[in-house]
């Protein structure tokens, strides 16, 4: 027993270095665990505020530019809207429409926090638990998709963006429907990479790339971005596809968080499967 | 002595603040992530007991963790750096030990000595925490890029705060 005492008092600066670390790389480890824990989205309540203000503060140096590009998105869907188009025949009929039932929704919410030069970025987005916000919704600008919210607070979200080395979204080829995974190396903010498109996809340069609609987040067609390049190792039947980005990161202000009406179907049915296995 | 810590203290409150609301959103580079509140580790006093600075780093790692949405990252590379800190400071004492009331900045210690000890904290405290938040070899290279021009960065804010706060000695 008294030589235990002392093996602690000699080493007791050890051991607390021992404790400390390891219970923050337990923390570290654990980071998915926590990431959904009430304790951390309270901390980020508070970050959000103060993120916030600095928003606030810094908002007017690039309102202009901001403005303008909305109001070009605006005139943009004004024009497809069906109120600015003319009724072509004579004949109307009344219908209740039985053939179309809405899936998505989007909820408009402004950036209050954003990185792009970290290897793993997130996003603070003003809106949270109280306006409708929920884990696992998809956010995206009016340029093209932007990432999926990881944890909400009452008031804010936050939201792992693109690029993230966890992030693992879903992307098409517009032209072709073949389908990749979208993931970012921690190089440039500009580009990312689409991973395990099969071999037999018709892909040119330049070729547009959206959401495949796979999963829950995003609806299919939201922009992601164009083809820069695209290689294949001898033997590998997959494309490994370069990519630039349609959002630019650095400039996020404005963006749409998408509530997915039918999620909670889509849950029961996957709980099926987990059953059936 | 209670001057002392309430100096400290505000220069903790002010290095987060300022991590977190402003250094964190100037990125001039890719992989340019400057950690200046590694700072306040560095100016601790010679004297802190050792398990004070331990604990301190471990505090410090948090209140970041919280600015930057990770867990656990910032708070273990602190805490790595509060256990390397003293065997650093015994291995670069000089020969009659630390001067009384000195203080571990560049106008007391100069320019050589500083430049070293800052220097060693900062690219092992850069190592420890962006190859924690890979989590993996397996970007090796370009994690290591991002220790290096990061590292040079937090380097150099460091020494402008030594010519900003603290005025070279007058030779007398």
């Amino acid at each position: 027993m008294r030589n235990l005492v002392v093996f602690l008092a000699r080493n007791y600066f050890f051991l607390l270095f021992l404790l400390l670390e390891v219970l923050s790389l337990y923390f570290l480890v654990q980071r998915n665990y926590f990431q959904h824990a009430r304790a951390v989205s309270a901390s980020h309540a508070f970050t959000g505020t103060l993120f916030e203000w600095r928003t606030q503060f810094v908002e007017y140096l690039d309102l202009k530019e901001q403005n303008k590009h909305l109001a070009e998105k605006l005139a943009y869907t004004l024009t497809a809207d069906s109120a600015a188009w003319m009724m072509y025949t004579s004949r109307t009929t009344p219908v209740i429409d039985t053939v179309f039932k809405q899936r998505f929704e989007f909820l408009a919410a402004l950036v209050v926090d954003n990185t792009v030069s970290r290897r793993n970025n997130y996003l603070i987005i003003n809106r949270g638990r109280l306006q409708g916000a929920r884990e696992d919704m998809g956010v995206i600008s009016p340029d093209g998709i932007v990432g999926i919210i990881v944890n909400v607070s009452d008031n804010f979200s936050l939201v792992m963006s693109v690029l993230h080395k966890d992030s693992k979204i879903s992307a098409s080829i517009k032209q072709d429907g073949t389908f990749g995974q979208l993931r970012w190396n921690g190089k440039n903010y500009r580009e990312a990479t689409l991973l395990d498109l099969p071999t037999h996809a018709k892909l040119n340069r330049g070729d547009t790339l959206v959401t495949s609609g796979l999963g829950d987040a995003f609806p299919a067609g939201i922009p992601v971005g164009t083809v820069l390049g695209f290689e294949t190792k001898p033997g590998d039947k997959t494309f490994t596809v370069d990519i630039q980005l349609t959002t630019d990161f650095r400039k996020l202000r404005h963006v749409l968080i998408i509530k997915n009406l039918m999620r909670e179907e889509i849950g029961l049915l996957r709980e099926k499967i987990k059953v059936d296995d | 002595m209670i001057n002392e810590v309430i100096r400290h203290f505000i220069r903790f409150v002010l290095l987060v603040l300022a991590q977190g609301l402003i250094l964190k959103n100037v990125e001039p580079g890719n992989f340019m992530n400057p950690f200046l509140y590694i700072l306040f580790l560095i100016q601790l006093p010679f004297e802190a007991p050792a398990w004070l600075v331990l604990l301190l780093s471990f505090i410090l790692g948090y209140s970041v963790d919280t600015f930057y949405q990770t867990v656990g990252m910032h708070m273990a590379a602190c805490t790595f750096i509060g256990w390397v800190r003293p065997r650093l400071l015994r291995f670069l004492a000089p020969r009659d030990g630390y001067e009384f009331g000195s203080q571990p900045t560049m106008q007391d210690m100069g320019r050589v000595w500083f430049l070293t000890y800052a220097t060693i904290i900062i690219v092992l405290h850069h190592l420890a925490l962006f190859y924690l938040e890979m989590f993996s070899f397996r970007e090796f290279f370009s994690t290591f890029i991002r220790v290096l021009i990061s590292s040079a960065a937090t380097l150099l804010l460091v020494v402008v705060t030594q010519f900003l706060f603290y005025r070279t000695k007058e030779a007398t």
